[in-house]
């Protein structure tokens, strides 16, 4: 799926969350925007995560559940004084419930320019295997 | 025996009014200046006395895909976010990234050195640090005792 059509982007603010975690911080929580598609053998979800770096970034597959948990600091030094501010700053976080089954040994996670890409495969289905039988 | 109070009965209302005010005002947004441009992308504007700091989240946008400029007080920021294709079949169960153009202008509060901008893109947080131009750093004015 290519996308050439150049429409301009509409400038959303972040979706704030309350979580059922408690934080360590004080701070607002964002629910990342995120894709997910899947292709034959795996399940790629991409969150955009900006000023996450990969040191401060959680991801947890449990039971089914994607946790995806991620800090970003506030670029602001103690002695900037704001002007405006359009957005906050604060930490990242969404579940997901995983309905295939997944690989878990196979997870690949990949952190580019504030993208999240994660990689889930699927696990093998293993084909139905005829047993014959020998008759005697 | 129920005491009786002289105090005004809506005193208690008045009191729990004021703890919802304090709450439900704890959870709204603390943002200085009145309401978003709504241009994308959503921008923090700082200072300190040396320069002024604009920083914007741009997720997946490579420092290329960046155009970059400044005029006098007018700082112009415009480019173009790509998804990329992953392949043609694929099944999608989630779409909220979005892709397109942008082109936003910022105007600074005083001059900045246009010589001096510096801009960087890292982890999809753009920050462009602007040092001011002399005419905008404040000046301390000494008071003379008489």
């Amino acid at each position: 799926m290519t996308d050439k059509e150049s429409k301009e982007l509409q400038a959303k603010e972040k979706t704030a969350v309350s979580t059922p975690a408690e934080s360590t911080r004080p701070g607002p929580v964002f629910e990342p925007a995120v894709d997910i598609f899947e292709n034959e053998k795996e399940l790629i979800l991409l969150a955009d995560i900006p000023g996450v770096k990969s040191s401060d970034l959680t991801i947890d597959l449990n039971d089914g559940v994607l946790t995806l948990s991620g800090d970003a600091e506030s670029p602001e030094k103690q002695n900037e004084s704001d002007i405006f501010r359009e957005y906050r700053t604060g930490k990242y976080f969404r579940q997901f419930t995983v309905s295939e089954a997944v690989d878990q040994s196979k997870i690949e996670a990949e952190l580019k320019e504030g993208v999240l890409h994660l990689h889930l495969p699927k696990v093998e289905v293993v084909a139905p295997r005829k047993i014959a039988v020998k008759s005697s | 025996m129920p005491a009786f109070n002289r105090r005004s009965p809506f005193e208690e209302l008045d009191r729990m009014r004021r703890q919802m005010d304090r709450v439900l005002s704890s959870y709204s947004d603390d943002m200085p200046g009145s309401g978003i441009a709504g241009v994308f992308p959503l921008a923090n504007l700082s200072e300190d006395k040396d320069a002024y700091y604009v920083r914007a989240e741009l997720p997946g946008i490579k420092a290329n895909d960046l155009d970059i400029s400044i005029t006098g007080k007018t700082l112009s920021i415009s480019g173009e976010r790509s998804i990329t294709a992953h392949g043609d079949k694929v099944k999608y169960h989630r779409r909220e990234r979005e892709a397109g153009s942008f082109s936003r202008v910022i105007t600074l509060p005083g001059q900045a050195d246009a010589n001096k901008v510096e801009a960087q893109c890292s982890n999809g947080v753009l920050t462009i640090v602007l040092p001011k131009a002399e005419s905008a750093k404040p000046k301390q004015i000494a008071v003379k005792a008489s």
